[in-house]
């Protein structure tokens, strides 16, 4: 028992409540958001700490023992999300503060925000998988709001699209857990995985673990993503930049924890749909990536790409791979956050997201031009930053394990990376103004500050991958063998 | 009983992606409802139809309802029913803006 634990759904949840009776004072709003934010990073630290020290931490929801009752579970891999989940918040925050603009200040935007944290730190703490359903309609019901807010007709058209697409998900999310309780009588996921191997994985339960399957997919953008490029698009860049570096994830620790604890018995059927799925991915991804002259889709149709990529990554389930997916998704959520961050100050800046119509920046902005130029050799995965370690240990387990096709689409779609971004570089940075009318960002050095504090994390992470590394291998060993997280779990 | 009860269910889900699949937003709407309809019916159906008497300790009797299920329909309904209102707001406020609640129409729009 650690009633540590429920403290990082707590405080956004309780921030947000006190927020919206706050709606005129928009200073004090912006005071206490930050205070929580870094409340938030504080007791994200405490959890790694005691995890790292101490093993798997669990709080029984009001002292009833598993598999009664709902379970929260912090292992490595979820105590690690939420941390940097909870930098890349503070970091967004900080962002909307320069950027984000009175009027949506005053119409709750800051209450959405902190409800969308609640619902991704919730989904990465539970340990029940109904649990995980209400989490994930938190956090969808914030992003819906996020997403609509300022109303206009791009913003109603694509939240309509958005909406629908959550909202059939979530039917069929509901039905999968009816099936399955029906199949074990039980959703805790400790239980589960112990009812699944008693059980064995034959007939029904393939067919549950496809739905879930499906449904974490429509969620992670994993082949599903036909929705993402136009609905990512719509809202303003600090909400962009937030629904890029946690949404998809939160779709991908699921499918990553599913895969990894309770549907671990038929790897053939499950885990080669997973390879299937991510190689489409990567290629679809890496197509839209190149197709497109504006910011914004390139941008979006990166996160695909390494949506795909993190997918192989957890296809081939040995314990090496599993680290670098634990690795490459705390690197791509910070360096995605950081890649709209340079997006947002590029576009107000040229006043403009086309990318033909750009050109000459880096005299005005030498220093974002060369954050995104390094930012781009980070997302490629170039030795010395954040990218290369996750990469490295995905790809080099995806040859050993006779994953070779996919491995080499893996690594092809690492130069479509580079070739799309450097494109756009090339384009804003390079050159002359094509613009005669210079939009001057207003608050340039309030974006910078967040923006730097990511760029310093991709530089740390990559610099001492080796210290990251000693808790990324604890959580890749929890992933690698279930026993240890069904144990920690059902131990009393 | 379960067969009749997932009878419903099947005819609620066909009705309802049916209606999400037609163009006109209050359509979509419905349909979502319907479908959303089913799946608690389908939690409901899955632990078995009154199997026992009521989960409580005074009942003595030999075989008890599985509680959970309600518990977890509960959840659900509640979930459904906040996110159906946004739906409809959201849906109104797209009529309001664009003038049609044909889902073609908005699209038009963006050509232009």
């Amino acid at each position: 028992m650690n009633n540590l634990l429920v403290l990082p759904l707590l405080i956004p949840a309780f921030t947000a409540v006190i927020l919206i009776f706050l709606k005129e004072r928009v200073d004090l709003q912006r005071i206490i958001s930050a205070v929580s934010v870094f409340l938030n990073i504080l007791v994200a630290g405490i959890i790694v700490y005691q995890v790292s020290t101490k093993g798997i931490q669990t709080l029984y929801m009001g002292g009833w023992l598993p598999p009664y009752g709902i379970v929260f579970v912090a292992d490595m891999f979820a105590a690690l999300l939420v941390l940097v989940g909870a930098i890349v918040g503070a970091a967004c925050l900080f962002f909307s503060f320069a950027s984000i603009g009175e009027e949506r200040e005053r119409f709750y935007y800051y209450p959405f925000f902190h409800f969308l944290l609640t619902g991704v730190f919730g989904s990465f703490l539970t340990g029940d998988l109904f649990n995980l359903f209400v989490c994930f309609e938190v956090l969808l019901v914030a992003s819906y709001a996020l997403i609509v807010l300022g109303g206009s007709k791009g913003q109603l058209r694509e939240t309509l699209k958005y909406v629908l697409v959550n909202v059939i998900s979530s039917s069929l999310f509901v039905a999968t857990l009816a099936y399955l309780y029906a199949a074990t009588g039980t959703l805790n996921m400790a239980h589960l995985s112990m009812r699944v191997a008693e059980a064995g994985q034959g007939g029904v339960m393939n067919v549950i673990a496809v739905l879930l399957l499906i449904v974490f997919s429509i969620k992670a953008g994993l082949l599903l993503f036909f929705w993402l490029p136009d609905s990512y698009s719509a809202p303003p860049v600090a909400v962009r930049a937030l629904f890029g570096a946690l949404l998809t994830k939160v779709g991908l620790y699921a499918i990553t924890r599913t895969f990894t604890l309770i549907f671990i018995q038929e790897p053939g059927l499950t885990h080669s749909l997973i390879a299937w799925m991510a190689g489409a991915t990567m290629i679809l991804g890496a197509i839209g990536a190149l197709a497109y002259n504006d910011l914004g889709r390139i941008f979006n149709y990166n996160i695909i790409i390494s949506v795909g990529f993190i997918a192989f990554g957890i296809s081939v389930a040995t314990q090496d791979s599993l680290n670098g997916v634990v690795f490459y998704l705390m690197h791509d959520m910070v360096a995605k956050a950081l890649l709209f961050f340079l997006g947002g100050m590029i576009i107000s800046a040229s006043g403009t997201d086309r990318l033909k119509e750009m050109g000459g920046l880096i005299r005005r902005y030498p220093w974002t031009g060369w954050m995104f130029f390094v930012l781009t050799l980070a997302l490629v995965g170039v030795p010395p930053l954040s990218g290369f370690a996750g990469k490295v240990m995905m790809v080099r387990s995806g040859f050993g394990q006779n994953h070779v096709a996919l491995a080499l689409i893996a690594l092809a779609s690492s130069f479509i990376v580079l070739y799309s971004l450097i494109k756009v570089f090339q384009q804003v940075f390079w050159g002359g103004e094509k613009r005669e009318e210079q939009v001057k960002p207003l608050h340039y050095k309030a974006m910078m500050a967040p923006a730097a504090v990511l760029f310093a994390i991709v530089i740390l992470m990559g610099v001492g991958a080796e210290t990251v590394n000693g808790y990324v291998s604890q959580a890749g060993a929890v992933l690698a063998d279930p026993a240890l997280y069904i144990n920690a779990v059902m131990k009393e | 009983m379960e067969l009749v009860v997932a009878l419903a269910i099947g005819v609620l889900f066909t009705v309802g992606v049916y209606l999400v699949l037609s163009k006109s937003l209050l359509r979509i709407l419905l349909g979502t409802n319907l479908i959303t309809h089913g799946v608690h019916l389908l939690l409901l159906t899955m632990s078995g139809l009154k199997t026992g008497a009521p989960p409580l300790l005074g009942e003595k009797a030999e075989a008890y309802v599985d509680p959970l299920p309600q518990a977890l329909i509960l959840t659900s309904i509640v979930i459904s029913f906040g996110v159906t209102a946004f739906f409809i707001v959201l849906a109104y406020r797209t009529y309001r803006s664009t003038g049609t609640d044909d889902v073609e129409g908005t699209k038009e729009e963006r050509q232009q």
